[in-house]
């Protein structure tokens, strides 16, 4: 599903300021995977979620996502089929436009001059009813008077209003509390499975690392240092993930926000 | 002041209003949904002036209409490259524009400073034709701008709730939810401001054609006017749908051109305009501001006088 081959990326290149964020990271995803990965502060977690996206073009290496190649795509067109959640739950909607009005634009359907019909609302409706957070009955009211919490959940779902083929997480609970932070996981994990998404997710939180998905990859200093799968991750624990790591990347995780328990 | 002549300030405002609110209006598309501030509006108002006064001069009065807007459009489309994708700061790609506007404007006017209307066919004198012998004898003015007012803010209305619509809203709220939503922010603010100078240049088109001369100065802090007036229309109705907030715009607009015709009766001078216009802006952007840090600025004035006590 997600081939990326060699990338790297190094910013503010030949300065004193000098940071390879990424060296020669290669990546092969299957349809259907889900990857949690972790790493140590600045491994180069997000600057990967963000050559995915786009944001930036990587000095090296191609990324090719469902057979495209899309290593030159501006970031806007990628968007079509990678959906992406942050930390920052505001970073997501539009706080000055109403709950329905940002799915409508996230739903994307019809030309630039359509409308949205009965139709849309109905569905934004029973969509918006999942989340069992009241907001169907908000839904003429300004995004900006949602909580953090509602915010993020409502990011979720537009993020996979037209499910898409890839879907970043990057820590997308990690702001919320821990009510909430579970039931937007849940929910991300019935739209995952439901939708059958490909996912990657980024997390400080080790169990979650292990009980999650079907797949972790543990990253330092711009590479991957370890990809546990299949019957190697069955039955791992946290401390076991920590001396794997220690071996692979010759140090310890060196985390400041670390979750072990 | 009697009552006839409170009509006539009346009138006036009224007028000068439904005229300038179009402006108004295209800020509102601007600075509030895009959040933008297009400095370009002085230059672009004396550009719509200038073509629909050399196009009306020229026999065409109809046709000065969608030639303001069209010259309005192409000025908005410049400013709008220039800070997307010359990478120029918003503010100054205004200023920039703003300022080979000038030699546009005059170029437009074959090189005068103005051009009259006297004894020419304009859309006023043609509607002054039509109402001739009805109850509205004598409305020409007003009848024209109300009705440019009524189309714009029902298209308005209709565009920013379509999809591009709701694009360009965002666009000024959090363009990376655009992005991620598979939409060119960039597209989206040439698009905005394309349409948005459109209206600025009709409003132009518009003012000179009822004066029944364009000059170059004519377009002069109409910017800061246009913004008194939006502040005052967002405060008046600030909340609910965009047909709501389009019409406060309007009103807005009416409401600042009334407190200035008023003022204009008490004997202020007309030269005090732009002050005044000038006031009101700095006053409404700044009180919210002021607001939020009055707990502190208390606090610390209370602190001081404690001080002093103490001593």
């Amino acid at each position: 599903m997600l081939k990326i081959t060699n990338s790297s990326k190094t910013f503010n290149p030949g300065t004193v300021n000098e940071k390879r964020a990424i060296t020669g990271l290669s990546l092969h995803l299957a349809p259907g995977d889900f990857v949690t990965i972790i790493g140590s502060n600045g491994a180069g977690k997000s600057t990967l979620f963000n050559a995915i996206c786009g944001d930036f073009l990587t000095d090296a290496g191609t990324i090719v996502l469902d057979g495209r190649d899309i290593t030159f795509t501006p970031a806007f067109k990628r968007a079509k089929v990678i959906g992406r959640l942050f930390q920052d739950p505001m970073r997501g909607s539009a706080p000055g436009m109403t709950i329905e009005e940002n799915l409508a634009l996230a739903a994307g359907s019809g030309g630039w001059f359509s409308h949205m019909r009965a139709g849309d609302k109905k569905r934004f409706r029973d969509r918006l009813a999942l989340l069992d957070m009241g907001l169907e009955d908000r839904m003429k009211q300004p995004v900006g008077l949602l909580s953090g919490g509602q915010r993020q959940a409502l990011t979720l779902l537009m993020a996979t209003m037209n499910p898409p083929k890839l879907l970043l997480l990057d820590e997308h609970t990690a702001a919320l509390d821990p009510g909430t932070a579970e039931k937007v996981l849940k929910l991300t994990r019935d739209i995952v499975s439901e939708h059958k998404i490909t996912t990657m997710m980024v997390t400080h939180n080790m169990n979650q690392a292990l009980e999650l998905g079907n797949r972790t990859l543990m990253m330092d200093r711009g590479g991957i240092v370890l990809d546990i799968r299949g019957k190697e991750r069955e039955g791992l624990t946290v401390d076991d993930l920590l001396e794997k790591f220690k071996a692979n990347a010759g140090r310890a995780m060196n985390n400041d926000r670390i979750l072990l328990s | 002041m009697n009552p006839s002549a409170l009509l006539a300030v009346g009138q006036t405002a009224l007028e000068l209003g439904l005229i300038c609110s179009l402006t108004v209006l295209a800020l509102f598309l601007s600075y509030s949904m895009l959040d933008v501030c297009d400095l370009s509006t002085d230059g672009c108002f004396t550009l719509g002036a200038a073509v629909g006064a050399v196009v009306a001069a020229a026999g065409y009065p109809l046709l000065s209409i969608p030639a303001a807007m069209l010259a309005g459009m192409c000025s908005g489309f410049i400013t709008a490259l220039l800070q997307t994708k010359l990478g120029i700061n918003s503010l100054l790609a205004g200023i920039i524009v703003n300022t080979g506007l000038y030699s546009v404007n005059i170029a437009v006017m074959s090189g005068s400073s103005n051009v009259n209307l006297n004894k020419k066919d304009t859309v006023f004198t043609m509607m002054k034709g039509l109402l001739a012998g009805t109850p509205l004898k004598g409305q020409h003015v007003a009848v024209v701008s109300a009705i440019a007012v009524v189309l714009v803010v029902a298209f308005l209305t209709f565009f920013l709730n379509t999809r591009l619509g709701l694009a360009i809203r965002a666009t000024g709220n959090n363009p990376d939810m655009v992005r991620s939503s598979s939409i060119n922010p960039v597209f989206t603010t040439i698009v905005g401001l394309c349409v948005a100078n459109a209206l600025t240049g009709l409003s132009g088109c518009l003012m000179a054609q009822s004066q029944q001369s364009a000059e170059i100065n004519i377009g002069t802090g109409m910017v800061t006017i246009a913004l008194a007036s939006l502040l005052i229309g967002a405060t008046l109705m600030g909340r609910g749908s965009i047909f709501t907030r389009a019409v406060g715009m309007v009103v807005g607009a009416f409401v600042f051109r009334l407190v200035y015709a008023i003022a204009l009766r008490l004997d202020m001078p007309a030269f005090m305009l732009r002050l005044v216009s000038s006031v009101i802006v700095a006053l409404a952007i700044a009180l919210p501001y002021l607001k939020e840090q009055w707990p502190v600025i208390s606090r610390r004035l209370a602190y001081r006088q404690t001080a002093k006590g103490g001593n």
